[in-house]
């Protein structure tokens, strides 16, 4: 008997740590005993993106997307569905207007994306090569090696205008062309996954659903430049993407796409994993660079860029993951093709991943240039709880925080700059009315101090310097000054220090100082959190009037610092009073007054 | 490549520099200061200070001068509002981390953060201040660690661990809690430290000072019951005059010797004298192993750093170590020996007080037994030449106006190959003046070995000796700056584990680039350029001496005929010569 | 591996690949997979289809499962879309019908006459 269905069930950390891997292994042992063993092929695959809603399995052919599934539902999936082929309702997602989607189509969340990073996640086993090979896997690599010279591949690469995705967008090409034109006896190409923003994991989803995609890339960059060594950078705290990564690697070395004469080529190429350590630093090439040499993990100065002298000062190029998960395609169906898509300057697609006061969180993966508000509304399915939009913060702790009126801007390298942000590597971060900017800089910031290494002193210091003063000013202790301090000192930052993380340390600060200054003269001036966030600045009474004595919220109450008598007005202990907001969020008589 | 040319402009101005030079140094040469408190010639440009910024025209970007390459045709701007606001800010930042101490620093006066500052008219930080309250590191006799007032400018741990490779230093913690002390937080003393105290010579503040002992040495001086006698090394003389206005290689040896006399020294005697001892030790030892088959290669051992260093790093090398003490040693036994028997007093009767271009040489008075052969401490306390200086302007003394004045006897006199020994290859020199003399029986015709000489981190040459109707050929290495020592070593492992020929027979090594005249206790501000100034210097005082060669000073003659008997006899040995053992790198 | 092998290794994989994902999909078969469609032998005919289309390799198909068609009285039901032909709802589709279907209106665009259940469902699909 053929197979008839497939179960996908995501693999990735998001939905494995909500037991994944127990519904994975309580289908197989439905499947089995429901006697379909043979019809029914259960298959762990990479991310499916809508992370908001997982862990989510789908079924095939009929592509019924459920969400949120517990490894108790197994057994219903399989006798209702798989047996008697009726898909089980409860569990399809529901669109905001509460109808069932059957399948992705269905879905919003789907329906503006374009997958080409994410082209196998969610569909693929990424520990099976033979899965990988089968979605066109290794055809890039077979077309480099047997039909193309290393400059026929670069100059493909060009076409398709393909630039890093790790947060500059340097372009790809020129990159791998300044490697290859050094004059070396030896050429290293390193993949940079230390992804290290807070909130992002396009590069962690990547590697996680389709690692083979990353390793046949770096062996077409190594052809392309030369080199017959590459290694991978990659973060510890991500065991699983580095389990995978070994898996994968251990696949390919078996079957010769990589290693020795790859497929009869004549070309060598091998690859190794290094572990970071998890400092965010070490995202910075030359800081990396330093990291895999057994060293302290601090940037040193460009010139020489690592494309003359890198890794153990020889010509060195390094691409993260994102960037290469796009070249097995650009090879395959052409650099035109990529082209295509996207905007003038930028092209192609960019994963982001979208977290914060949104409903539909997760991985998306858009065409360059479609604009933050078809982000926000139209995959992420607007503000959670029905709250008003206040600001996306794209880029992570180096970019910037975008107010209503950039919503319209499209997302591309220079539009997201000129705009005072940065792609990044591809975190947005969607803020609403319960959201303080102040509050939310500092955030940052304090990632930011906490991450600098230390070497120069306007990052060292000057990053420090920024994060008491924002301490300050949520303590409601700020100046008016204290605004003018910041920008000085945000100023020099931006052109002194050393590498970019801290020339974009201040960029949150900045960014806000132009966006959001009424916030910031709030705290200052009134000394007045607007959404309550800075606790220094907020007082929760009760509004006698209002309160009918229900005691909700002095049981709620985690410090027992409300009292008073049933059916007569409470009142709260500001001496002992923590600021969480239990009892505002208990009362349903509308009785706390937060200000 | 060095030879190609590269033509830039330096705020419009045309100035044509050799490819590969930074914009930093290329301002130089057109006359153009750009600030930089890390940046420094003698290592390799770090970019952590931030103040050296500069525009390329067309760009609005800056990049650090120091760490930025020179190319061909562009206009680097080196000062506009924008880059002095920026320079500005981050000088203030630094600031604001840096304790207001300056009145009680080591370093008020000389100090590049204090310079800066005053510069850009700081008169008011206005950052809240963030100074760490770390504490201090006393733990050796030489060099302390004063980590607040650090501005992790990254300079000390760069000498010592690409110019010395001792790795004492290291950059621990990240951020802004980051510091620069030993690795695993051990103490100084209890690390690999060699003492020589180049990261106190390079320190642009009061982070890593050497210990100061002039305390001490105006309590000698009060202390009536005593008679304080002086000694200074060779490299002192060509750099005092620094920290009086003078020229690097200034020769000052008689107003250093009129100064002494000034504050109080009783006797004025001079290492140099010692020196010319040591080449007859070390000379003698040296034909000795040569002709009987002994352990060779000799190695050097005056510089007290590179005897720490090879105590700790090439202990497998310790046999080939010359035992013979360095001057200051052998000069403080003579003191309390042979002088205090001539003035009719006992070794514990005298201070013995030597002024030296080093900090190791402070450790190096009590590194073992040895340094007792008098019975009491050969050498009670080893000044600084930077401590001298200050003793001699607390007390007044118009030091340029001094007069020249001689030493004392009967431990004044020397030759010119005694004062050489302050450069590099100077030993080497000396020592083979008087082997070539020992062995042929005959002087050099010229005495000058031009191959010893020079700033080449190794040089490596052979001289040929008539013996008998032969010829004899002495191959010898000459390594300064320690991180080149390790070269040389392994050379003469490889050949030795192969069973080959020896490449050298004789190696003389010295801690710091360029030999003790830029120790580090030498004035502040040793750069290649001051080096070779104070270099000249010293090959100027051998060349002006009427006697040029060790074995022919009368007072080492009268030495030996009168105290010691022959060179290398059972009281030189007593007296003269030390041994050693090895050393782990970390105590604890 | 050669490069031969790997070729064959993507062919191989490639029929499998394209009943999960991708390739085209324009033509749909729709099973009513309700109870009474269950009890009629739905389930058989599904297989039944998706075995006829395995063994003739026929990729540009997708088959979904819906639940009553409302034509109880005609299980198993399956409605049939495709471009050049009609939305057709077939009844009383047992697998030598479904193999048929396959035969003549997939691959002939031939209606299969005794079975049709003359009624385009789109309707009932959009109610569900």
């Amino acid at each position: 008997m053929a197979l008839n269905n497939f179960c996908l069930v995501c693999g990735g950390t998001g939905c494995e740590s909500s037991k994944a891997d127990d519904i994975f292994k309580n289908l197989r042992t439905a499947v089995e005993a429901h006697g379909l063993t043979g019809q029914v092929q259960v298959v762990k695959t990479g991310c499916f993106g809508f992370c908001e809603k997982g862990p989510i399995v789908k079924i095939l052919p009929d592509e019924s997307f459920y969400v949120e599934v517990k490894p108790e539902d197994a057994e219903k999936i399989v006798a209702e569905h798989l047996v008697k082929g009726r898909p089980v309702k409860e569990l399809l997602y529901k669109t905001a207007d509460q109808v069932t989607a059957k399948t992705e189509e269905d879905i919003q969340f789907y329906q503006k994306q374009i997958r080409i990073v994410l082209r196998n996640c969610g569909i693929i086993n990424p520990e099976d090569v033979q899965e990988y090979i089968a979605r066109d896997g290794y055809l890039g690599l077979e077309k480099v090696l047997f039909e193309m010279t290393p400059q026929q591949v670069i100059d493909e690469v060009k076409k398709s205008g393909l630039r890093g995705r790790g947060g500059a967008g340097y372009p790809t090409w020129l990159k791998w062309t300044n490697t290859s034109k050094t004059p070396a006896d030896q050429r290293y190409v390193i993949c940079n996954a230390d992804e290290g923003d807070p909130g992002a994991y396009m590069d962690r989803s990547t590697l996680e659903g389709d690692p083979h995609s990353v390793l046949e890339a770096m062996t077409i960059a190594g052809y392309a430049q030369g080199a017959t060594k590459g290694f991978i950078y990659i973060r510890a705290e991500y065991p699983l993407a580095i389990h995978r990564l070994e898996v994968a690697m251990k696949q390919s070395r078996e079957m010769g796409l990589m290693g020795k004469n790859i497929l009869g080529s004549g070309f060598d190429f091998d690859i190794e994993i290094r572990l970071g350590a998890g400092a965010f630093v070490c995202g910075e090439e030359t800081a990396l660079i330093q990291s895999i040499e057994g060293k302290r993990g601090m940037p040193v100065p460009k010139p020489p860029f690592p494309s003359v002298s890198g890794l153990w000062g020889k010509p060195t190029s390094i691409n993260n993951v994102e960037t290469y998960a796009n070249i097995p395609v650009i090879i395959t169906k052409g650099g035109d093709w990529f082209a295509s898509i996207g905007t003038a300057t930028s092209k192609g697609t960019k994963v982001f991943a979208l977290t914060g006061a949104i409903n539909n969180s997760g991985l998306v993966e858009v065409p360059m240039g479609t604009t933050l508000r078809e982000i926000v509304y139209d995959i992420g399915g607007g503000i959670k709880g029905g709250k008003a939009f206040k600001a996306v913060q794209s880029g992570g702790p180096s970019g910037g925080v975008l107010p209503a009126a950039s919503l319209d801007t499209p997302i591309d390298y220079e539009s997201l700059t000129k705009i005072g942000s940065m792609m990044g590597s591809g975190g947005l971060i969607v803020l609403c009315e319960s959201d303080c900017i102040v509050d939310v800089v500092k955030f940052y910031l304090d990632f930011s101090v906490e991450e600098s290494c230390g070497k120069c002193a306007p990052c060292r210091i000057g990053g420090r310097k920024l994060l008491n003063i924002l301490d300050k000013i949520t303590k409601g202790k700020g100046t008016l000054e204290d605004l003018a301090t910041m920008e000085q000192i945000g100023f020099a930052m931006q052109r002194a220090s050393l590498c970019m993380l801290g020339g974009t340390t201040p960029n949150p600060i900045l960014s806000t100082i132009k966006f959001f200054r009424e916030e910031y003269l709030e705290h200052i001036e009134q000394k007045k959190c607007r959404a309550g966030k800075c606790k220094d600045l907020v007082t929760y009474t009760v509004i006698a009037d209002k309160c009918i004595g229900c005691t909700v919220c002095a049981r709620k109450c985690p410090v027992n610092c409300i009292s008073g008598e049933r059916k007569a007005p409470h009142v709260i202990d500001q001496s002992k009073c923590i600021k969480c907001g239990a009892c505002f969020d208990a009362c349903k008589f509308g009785a706390i007054l937060v200000s | 490549m060095n030879t190609m040319n590269i033509n830039i402009k330096i705020n419009g101005t045309p100035v044509t520099v050799p490819a590969g030079t930074s914009v930093l140094k290329a301002g130089k040469l057109a006359n153009t200061k750009i600030p930089a408190l890390c940046a420094h010639p003698d290592l390799k440009a770090w970019g952590a200070c931030g103040i050296c910024v500069v525009k390329v025209e067309g760009s609005p970007k800056m990049v650090r001068a120091c760490t930025t390459e020179v190319v061909e045709g562009q206009n680097y701007i080196t000062h506009d509002p924008d880059i002095v606001e920026t320079r500005r800010t981050t000088l203030e930042l630094i600031m604001s981390n840096h304790p207001n101490e300056c009145l009680t620093c080591p370093r008020n006066g000389c100090c590049e953060l204090q310079t800066l500052s005053a510069e850009f008219g700081i008169r008011d930080v206005p950052f809240a201040s963030g100074v760490r309250r770390l504490p201090e590191d006393l733990s050796t006799p030489s060099v302390q660690l004063h980590p607040a007032k650090c501005i992790a400018c990254g300079r000390c741990a760069l000498v010592c661990q690409q110019m010395q490779d001792v790795w004492a230093l290291e950059f621990l913690n990240r951020g802004d809690q980051t510091r620069i002390a030993p690795a695993g937080d051990v103490t100084l003393a209890e690390s690999p430290c060699i003492k020589c105290g180049q990261c106190s010579a390079h320190c642009p503040v009061g982070a890593i000072t050497e210990v100061d002992e002039t305390r001490k040495a105006w309590a000698a001086l009060r202390d009536k019951s005593k008679e304080v006698v002086v000694q200074i090394a060779p490299a002192v003389r060509v750099a005092l005059g620094e920290e009086f206005g003078l020229e690097p290689g200034t020769l000052v040896t008689g107003k250093v010797y009129a100064a002494l006399r000034r504050l109080g020294f009783s006797k004025v005697f001079d290492t140099n004298l010692s020196a010319d001892l040591t080449i007859m030790e070390e000379a003698s030892e040296f034909i000795h192993r040569f002709t009987t088959g002994g352990e060779l290669p000799l190695i050097t051992s005056c510089c007290p750093s590179w005897v720490d260093y090879l105590e700790k790093y090439h202990t497998d090398m310790i046999s080939n170590f010359s035992t013979a003490k360095s001057p200051m040693m052998m000069m403080g036994a003579m003191v309390k020996t042979y002088y205090a028997e001539k003035a009719g007093k006992t070794a514990a009767d005298i201070v013995s007080v030597a002024i030296m271009p080093c900090t190791a040489k402070k450790y190096e008075i009590q590194r073992s037994d040895d340094m007792r052969s008098s019975g009491a401490a050969d050498v009670d306390l080893s000044l600084t030449t930077r401590e001298l200086a200050r003793m001699i302007k607390q007390a007044g003394i118009d030091f340029v106006n001094l007069p020249d004045e001689p030493a004392d006897s009967p431990l004044g006199i020397y030759t010119g190959a005694a004062t050489i020994f302050g450069a590099t290859g100077g030993v080497m020199e000396a020592a083979l003046r008087t082997a070539y003399y020992m062995v042929s029986g005959k002087n050099l015709t010229s005495v000058d070995l031009v191959a010893a000489r020079g700033m080449d981190g190794v040089k490596i040459a052979s001289v040929k000796i008539p013996a008998g109707g032969k010829e004899i050929e002495v191959r010898f290495a000459i390594a300064h700056g320690m991180a080149n020592v390790k070269v040389v070593m392994e050379q003469v492992r490889a050949a030795k584990a192969a069973g080959k020929e020896l490449p050298f027979h004789f190696i003389e090594v010295m801690a710091c680039r360029g030999g003790c005249i830029s120790g580090g206790g030498q004035p502040y501000g040793s750069t290649d350029e001051v080096r070779a100034k104070r270099t000249a210097g010293i090959y100027k005082d051998d060349k002006d001496s009427v006697i040029r060669l060790s074995h022919e000073n009368p007072s080492v003659q009268a030495l030996y005929k009168d105290f010691l008997g022959k060179p290398n006899s059972e009281k030189a040995h007593h007296l003269l010569h030390t041994h050693y053992v090895p050393r782990p790198l970390y105590v604890k | 591996m050669t490069l031969q092998e790997l070729r064959a290794m993507r062919e191989a994989g490639q029929k499998a690949m394209d009943r999960r994902v991708g390739g085209d999909k324009s033509i749909e078969i729709i099973v009513g997979m309700g109870t009474c469609g269950i009890a009629a032998g739905a389930k058989e005919t599904l297989d039944a289809f998706v075995n006829e289309l395995n063994s003739k390799d026929i990729r540009n198909v997708v088959i979904k499962q819906v639940g009553c068609m409302g034509f109880c009285h005609s299980e198993p039901t399956v409605e049939i879309r495709m471009d050049g032909m009609p939305d057709i709802i077939y009844g009383n589709v047992d697998p030598e019908t479904a193999r048929k279907i396959v035969h003549s209106h997939i691959l002939e665009k031939k209606l299969v006459d005794k079975h049709v259940f003359d009624r385009p469902s789109k309707d009932i699909v959009k109610e569900k």
